[in-house]
């Protein structure tokens, strides 16, 4: 266990990859409902591990990621609905910036953020995230205010993204790469920097790190993906208002992270699977899922330290302590 | 491996237990209506004031339309626009509904509009009030239907009003949101064609309920102050101001003292004067029936928010006994609708042809006083003048009014603003 | 703009300060003390008002409704503190988590048990009237919110610098190890300053009640502001958030009555802009 109490798990990739085959093949097989849903856990995990990277990699929480998704989902909403660019083939350039206007944003922030650690960390994201609200709550000429921004439809470029299974294979190859270039980074020497500097930092600068460069450019990283899922998230439901930016959204963000497992990369989809279909689905069942989902906060913070990917190293210190206890119970009995 | 084998076993469970939610089979010859307003988060109170309003009439009716029973699925909005096309969504390709209702946020409305036009399925919002809807952006939702007001609505005859009492100076101030620019735009419009002025625009952001600020501020050489409130801001803005000494008339939009906050107002208010569609205090047979057994049942006054619900109800009972208890299809129903003509608690109700009621503003006055029978002096929305048949054009021409832009911030400019 | 207007604007400035003081002294104390970031403190505020209401109601007593909440909520926060904060040690990201999670509960609770009407605590009809000061009306609640906020100030004050339960609770606060050294149970003392910051900001709920009024999403509103006063001011420094509260009083009013255009910024901006240059705020110790 670290200083932090994160562990970094290791998972084949062959079996990352089979779940992402298994997945794409049996949710198309499911409602149109849910396939909306699965779209949009799939697009909001891209945000969950960007923070991933920052949290648990580096060691810094951030509470206020929802501010690259919201500037790549209005950047799209805003070109699709008032230019109507990245309709058609050019979707693929407002991908391309969304990433760089999330990174840019993160490259300003930065120079105010990363300074600071811990606490004064988490309130300073928070207090630029809120900014970001703000912005688009007053903006009215740009982002519409609270009205909100429609984009009026997907594009289509020889595929017709209305079509829900359709985009929900592209959101999910988009999932794939993010997920497959944020393993290449964690496990290339910048990525083991990172981690070096989450558990010791000042042993890192002695060694001659620079540690501020290093978490500047992690937090870049992680605002450039921020703002791909931005530009996905758009077009899930076709709507950008600044509840896209809202506190709550940066804090759900923290939570999937927490409760998927941080320093895992995976466990961000993980947790983004759980706390979409709590809001998303459970609340379509039953009227008190609002409680389910305080309840899940707080019993996986108090029992889960390491969330649900930890559950299985969970279960083998729980083997291994009985085993010890029976191993004595026997050299006790025998003597 | 083994922790791997445990997140591919978790996937499989996980997706497993969202297929068994998936579609379930439609019921036939029902009539299925999908119902969308925010049931838990900060408008908890408003969305459950909305769906007892329709619920009740679904009482009276035991379910039943003209003889078709009637299934009414309500799914929460948490008040967030995207979570709203999730629900539409799952109420139209799930549970197959005929239609979809609901929406409380300028923000809900515009986001399910859209959902409305691709899947070609009616959508009736009897409270999101924002003017385009039904104005500029008509053509682009032709399965969207209101039932209740467009922001402005009331605005225009207000203004006639208050030319007539001889008001030529007022202040404004509204929340900072396209709502109180709708709602103040459409005042400042009429007042200053009948020769009034706004010296003033201030625009305090939504949800605050310090009014420090803003109350020194306020030109004190006008005969009036309009305020647009909403909410918690309804109930503290006018006893800050009185608290500070206020001296001018008071009057303002609908909301800043419909029954949703008038329970939990003091002796401020009174004398203050709104405009809106609907006073829980209209002196008709109708509406008293209506106010009492509300009451009776859900312990409150009904505001504007339960009364359009019941009546869009009433309205789609209407067109079902014109159709003899068979969904015609949304654009057939939609067809029926416009040409309806009801005796609504709120008054007579008709629409005009883009799909937006014409109907009575009333002038209503708070004052203290028994009201129906019941034994308490309590505050109420006395009606002191009604406008009748009002559009959403007010007393402009369509073609004039689509003309210039949809009131914001700016528009109309504050020419007079000294 | 005459004298008049700085004046009053100077007024109501310190009046919304005193407020904030009230809601963000407790703050200031749990994480000067316990270093934890309480997400719920906000729900603390919104719960005291409830609970004042429902004391009003039942008993027609404002004055009895003030301790009463203030005691209930107290409770709440020292069992929260006792079974679960304690299990978690330091650890700021598990403290903003979990908070957040009762957060969310406690907002779910207040709706069913409460309703979601948007309310408002009547105080008694001698402190609704205006007091006429030099031509400038002065709203008597305002003078009382300053005055009980400076006798609370006063209060706490008293207690940190002159009582023995002060003097462990700073020194705790300064050095926590060196303090359970010399003998002190730096667990009790955890356990009381949260039940106290808990306790505070229900008061400030109740006081507020009549000025903000009760109403769901109350709680994610105060709480941005108290976490500004606590971070301009300094964490864990009773001046820093009697300062501080008034700084970020007076700047919220000045901001939004001379420049409306940026009013959703007045608040977050400097507090961005402090952290950058000091983060630890002004009277806040590393």
């Amino acid at each position: 266990m670290s200083a932090t109490g994160m562990t970094s798990q290791r998972i084949p990739v062959a079996i990352v990859v089979a779940v992402l085959v298994l997945v794409a093949i049996v949710v198309p097989l499911t409602g149109s409902f849910v396939i909306l849903l699965a779209t949009r856990a799939l697009a909001f995990s891209i945000l969950a591990m960007s923070l991933d990277i920052l949290l648990g990699y580096t060691g810094l929480a951030s509470l206020g990621q929802a501010a690259y998704l919201g500037v790549g989902a209005y950047l799209t909403a805003i070109l699709a609905a008032r230019y109507h660019i990245g309709l058609g083939w050019d979707f693929w350039l407002v991908v391309v910036l969304g990433m760089l206007l999330g990174a840019a944003l993160a490259a300003f922030f930065g120079l105010f953020a990363i300074r600071a650690t811990g606490v004064y960390f988490l309130m300073i994201t928070l207090a630029l995230g809120q900014c970001v609200w703000g912005l688009a709550y007053r903006w009215n000429s740009l982002t519409g205010g609270d009205n909100g921004i429609n984009l009026g439809s997907r594009p289509r470029f020889g595929i017709d993204l209305a079509d829900e299974v359709t985009f929900f294979y592209l959101v999910l190859g988009f999932f794939a790469v993010a997920m497959l270039s944020m393993y290449v980074l964690v496990r290339s020497p910048f990525g083991r920097s990172l981690v070096g500097i989450r558990e010791r930092e000042l042993r890192m600068k002695i060694l001659g790190y620079n540690t501020w460069l290093h978490k500047y450019v992690a937090f870049v990283i992680a605002g450039g993906f921020g703002g791909l899922a931005g530009v996905l998230w758009a077009h899930t439901t076709g709507i950008v208002s600044p509840d896209t930016v809202v506190l709550t959204t940066s804090v759900d963000a923290l939570l999937m992270v927490v409760l998927g497992g941080a320093g895992t990369l995976v466990g961000g989809a993980l947790g983004a699977a759980i706390v979409i279909a709590l809001r998303e689905y459970l609340s379509t069942v039953v009227p008190w899922w609002q409680y389910v989902l305080g309840a899940v906060y707080v019993l996986t913070i108090l029992y889960l330290p390491n969330g649900v990917m930890g559950i299985p190293a969970l279960i083998r210190q729980r083997r291994a302590a009985l085993g010890k206890r029976d191993a004595s119970g026997l050299a006790s009995a025998s003597s | 491996m083994r922790s791997t084998v445990w997140g591919g076993v978790a996937a499989i469970l996980g997706i497993g237990c969202l297929t068994v939610g998936a579609s379930a089979p439609a019921g036939a010859e029902e009539l299925r209506i999908g119902y969308l307003a925010p049931t838990t988060g900060i408008f908890a109170q408003v969305g459950t004031d909305m769906i007892n309003g329709f619920q009740m009439y679904l009482d009276e009716t035991k379910s039943t339309f003209a003889g078709t029973p009637v299934k009414f699925i309500v799914e929460d909005t948490q008040g967030k626009p995207d979570i709203a096309v999730t629900k539409a969504r799952k109420l139209i390709l799930q549970d197959k509904v005929q239609m979809i209702i609901g929406g409380l946020l300028a923000s809900e409305g515009y986001a399910l509009a859209p959902v409305s036009t691709a899947e070609k399925t009616l959508y009736i919002a009897p409270i999101s009030a924002a003017d385009d809807l039904t104005q500029r952006q008509l053509d682009k939702y032709p399965y969207f239907f209101r039932t209740g007001w467009t922001s402005s609505q009331p605005s225009h005859p207000f203004g006639q009003w208050a030319c007539a009492q001889g008001y030529k100076k007022i202040d404004a101030v509204a929340a900072d949101y396209a709502f109180g620019y709708e709602v103040v735009g459409g005042f400042q419009k009429s007042f200053e064609d009948c020769g009034g002025k706004i010296i003033q625009k201030i625009w305090p952001p939504l949800g605050t309920k310090d009014f420090g600020p803003y109350i020194p501020t306020l030109k004190q050489d006008a005969d009036a102050i309009f305020s647009l409130m909403v909410g918690p801001m309804a109930l503290q803005f006018p006893k800050q101001l009185a608290a500070a000494g206020n001296k001018l008339s008071v009057i303002g939009g609908g909301t800043s003292y419909d029954e949703f906050v008038l329970p939990f107002m003091g002796d401020e208010v009174l004398g203050h004067v709104s405009a809106l569609q609907y006073s829980a205090a209209l002196e008709t047979p109708r509406n008293e029936a209506f106010v009492k057994a509300y009451r009776a049942k859900y312990g409150k006054v009904p505001g504007y928010y339960s009364e359009s619900d019941y009546t869009t109800a009433l309205m789609i009972d209407d067109v079902m006994k014109e159709t003899k208890g068979k969904w015609p299809g949304p654009e057939q129903f939609i067809k029926l609708m416009s040409a309806l003509k009801i005796e609504a608690p709120r008054g007579p109700v008709s629409f005009d042809d883009m799909r937006n009621p014409i109907q009575n503003i009333y002038i209503k006055k708070v004052e203290k006083k028994k009201m129906f029978g019941y034994d308490k002096e309590e505050l109420w929305n006395v009606v002191i003048k009604t406008y009748p048949a009002v559009s959403q054009f007010g007393q402009y021409g369509k073609a004039e009014f689509l003309k210039q832009p949809v009131y914001s911030r700016d528009f109309p400019p504050c020419k007079y603003c000294e | 703009m005459g004298a008049q207007f700085w004046l009053i604007q100077a007024f109501n400035g310190i009046s919304y300060g005193a407020l904030l003081f009230l809601v963000a002294s407790g703050l200031s104390l749990i994480f000067g003390v316990m270093r934890i970031v309480n997400l719920a403190h906000g729900s603390y505020f919104l719960l005291g008002g409830y609970v004042a209401l429902s004391v009003i109601n039942t008993t027609g007593s404002w004055a009895l409704a003030l301790p009463v909440a203030a005691l209930a909520i107290a409770v709440v926060g020292l069992l929260m503190e006792r079974v679960f904060l304690r299990v978690l040690g330091f650890d700021p990201l598990r403290q903003v988590l979990l908070t957040v999670g009762f957060a969310f509960l406690f907002q779910q609770a207040a709706l069913d048990i409460w309703g979601g009407n948007n309310m408002d605590i009547n105080p008694p009809a001698a402190l609704t009237q205006s007091v006429v000061v030099g031509g400038l009306h002065l709203p008597l609640y305002r003078v009382f919110m300053i005055a009980m906020a400076a006798a609370i100030g006063l209060a706490l004050w008293l207690a940190m610098e002159k009582t023995r339960m002060g003097a462990a609770v700073r020194a705790t606060v300064d050095d926590a190890q060196m303090a359970r050294g010399i003998g002190i149970d730096t667990a009790r003392i955890s356990m009381l300053i949260f039940a106290l910051g808990a306790f505070l900001a229900a008061l400030g709920g109740v006081i507020g009640g009549a000025f903000l009024g009760v109403y769901p999403g109350l709680d994610f509103e105060i709480l941005p502001l108290a976490f500004a006063v606590v971070i301009i001011g300094g964490m864990g420094s009773l001046t820093g958030a009697a300062i501080g509260a008034l700084l970020v009083g007076l700047a919220d009013n000045f901001g939004k009555a001379l420049f409306p255009e940026v009013s959703y910024f007045t608040l977050y901006a400097p507090m961005v802009l402090i952290l950058a240059v000091k983060p630890t705020g002004l009277f806040g110790r590393e």
